[in-house]
């Protein structure tokens, strides 16, 4: 599988672009700067990140989740 | 031909930038506000109530601007029960869009220039000195260069990071925040109404600030430790489907607030921090607009000051202004918020009983306070230093 890899072994974050609300809050309490917030478009840095979860837990509106099998490259959603 | 050479860049164009960008155009240095976002005072992120005799100090206040004059706070306790308070000094709810475009036209009318939707991803440094910006306009990577740079991008505050400031927010410190304005039929127009308890709003409140008639701000802030297990957005849904099950919802927004005190250092070789940013967030209240804006205006001058001088040293003397002005309040407003948000609901429930038993001319946020310290008597130097400064 293809996985995105963080600092620490396979990235383990994942961010839900389509329920954001851009608000900052993850930004803010990242340790690592490991978050890019434009003005409605967010992702997450894979190389600073350390699955440390604070931006899971102090997104305001459950839109970071911890995914423990791992985020893939091209995620497998389906629009078609 | 767009200049790509000014005095000072501000980054974020919130009443601390815009704040920070008139006061130093004012004395006649050039001055270039970069704001990410398509228009300024746009999305508000914002409970929207503030302290009028505060706002004074740098604008006259407007009808355009105010929602709503407030006369009364009410503390209602975990059990229900509603402590009133008269507020002789009025509060003021604000139209955030209408107010920041106010405080905007005032910079630009000092002469500062504001971009919108100009989003900076990197500084320029020599030598570890901060001499302007990179951004991306439509498209395009740019850069402007500075002989300062003020740092006003909010509780991201990823600027001041890129210039080696610590600027990250604890964890323990965030307070998770999310706010509907929704239908109120029946809630008083001239009252502010601030829920606590462990189930409603844990290490937090709830408020619901009047907007209009029938329509109000209900918010609440959490400390983002809570959401390990429930997030903002549950307690709001919760307090929304047992208080209002059938209010019609217009809008909701999300926020990040910096509760804690100001960061020790924002200074660093040619860049100054201001705003939430700064983490100059009143810890207590989670009210940033008026504290933004003293700093915006402490950082503008000195700023404008170091430029007009040609001294770059200059700017060091910002966080001791800081500090006397504001920063020494917001420690002792720090400390009471470490005993206030921890008390148990049981603790909120007997302080709503002793104080509504006081006569009802002697119920005041003194009162309140001196009647939280029977509970907690280590506050008691804290609260002292609030009300006698």
């Amino acid at each position: 599988m293809n996985y995105r890899m963080s600092k620490k072994g396979k990235l383990l974050i994942e961010i839900l672009p389509d329920k954001c609300d851009f608000c900052g809050c993850c930004v803010g309490v990242c340790p690592e700067d490991a978050i890019e917030l434009k003005e409605v478009a967010i992702e997450i840095i894979d190389d600073r990140c350390t699955n440390c979860s604070k931006c899971v837990w102090a997104c305001p509106i459950d839109v970071i989740k911890f995914n423990k099998e791992g985020v893939l490259k091209s995620p497998a959603t389906s629009y078609i | 031909m767009q200049k790509n050479d000014y005095d000072l860049i501000i980054v974020g164009a919130g009443p601390a930038g815009t704040t920070a960008a008139r006061f130093a155009a004012e004395q006649g240095v050039s001055v270039l506000v970069l704001e990410k976002d398509r228009d300024v005072g746009y999305p508000v992120r914002c409970g929207e109530a503030i302290r009028r005799r505060g706002i004074e100090e740098f604008i006259e206040p407007d009808d355009k601007w105010i929602c709503a004059y407030i006369d009364k706070f009410s503390m209602i306790a975990p059990n229900g029960v509603k402590s009133t308070i008269e507020y002789i000094e009025k509060a003021l709810i604000l139209e955030r869009r209408i107010f920041d475009y106010e405080l905007a036209k005032l910079a630009s009318k000092a002469g500062a220039e504001i971009i919108t939707r100009c989003y900076v991803n990197g500084l320029l440094l020599d030598n570890g000195k901060v001499t302007g910006v990179k951004y991306v306009q439509a498209g395009e990577e740019k850069t402007a260069t500075a002989k300062i740079v003020i740092a006003a991008d909010g509780v991201e505050s990823r600027v001041g990071r890129w210039a080696g400031l610590e600027t990250h927010t604890h964890i323990k410190n965030m307070e998770s925040c999310v706010q509907v304005t929704a239908s109120t039929p029946g809630i008083e127009l001239d009252t502010c109404r601030f829920y606590f308890g462990k189930d409603i709003a844990p290490e937090g409140y709830l408020w619901i600030f009047p907007k209009g008639k029938d329509i109000s701000n209900i918010g609440l802030g959490v400390s983002a430790t809570m959401g390990k297990t429930t997030s903002a957005l549950t307690y709001l849904n919760r307090f929304m489907e047992n208080n209002f099950p059938n209010s019609s919802i217009t809008s909701i927004v999300s926020g990040g607030v910096p509760c804690v005190t100001t960061l020790k250092k924002m200074t660093a070789p040619g860049i100054m921090l201001v705003g939430d940013a700064a983490h100059q967030v009143n810890p207590l209240s989670g009210g940033g607009i008026t504290s933004g804006m003293v700093g915006g205006k402490l950082a503008g001058t000195i700023a404008g000051k170091s430029i007009k001088q040609n001294k770059p040293d200059l700017i060091y003397s910002y966080e001791s202004e800081w500090h006397e002005r504001m920063g020494k309040r917001h420690e002792t407003y720090d400390r009471i918020k470490d005993g206030f948000y921890k008390f148990s609901d049981e603790t909120f429930n007997n302080l709503a009983e002793m104080y509504n038993k006081l006569p009802y001319e002697k119920r005041t946020i003194g009162r309140l306070f001196t009647t939280a310290l029977i509970n907690k008597p280590s506050l008691l130097l804290d609260v002292a230093k609030v009300f006698i400064m």
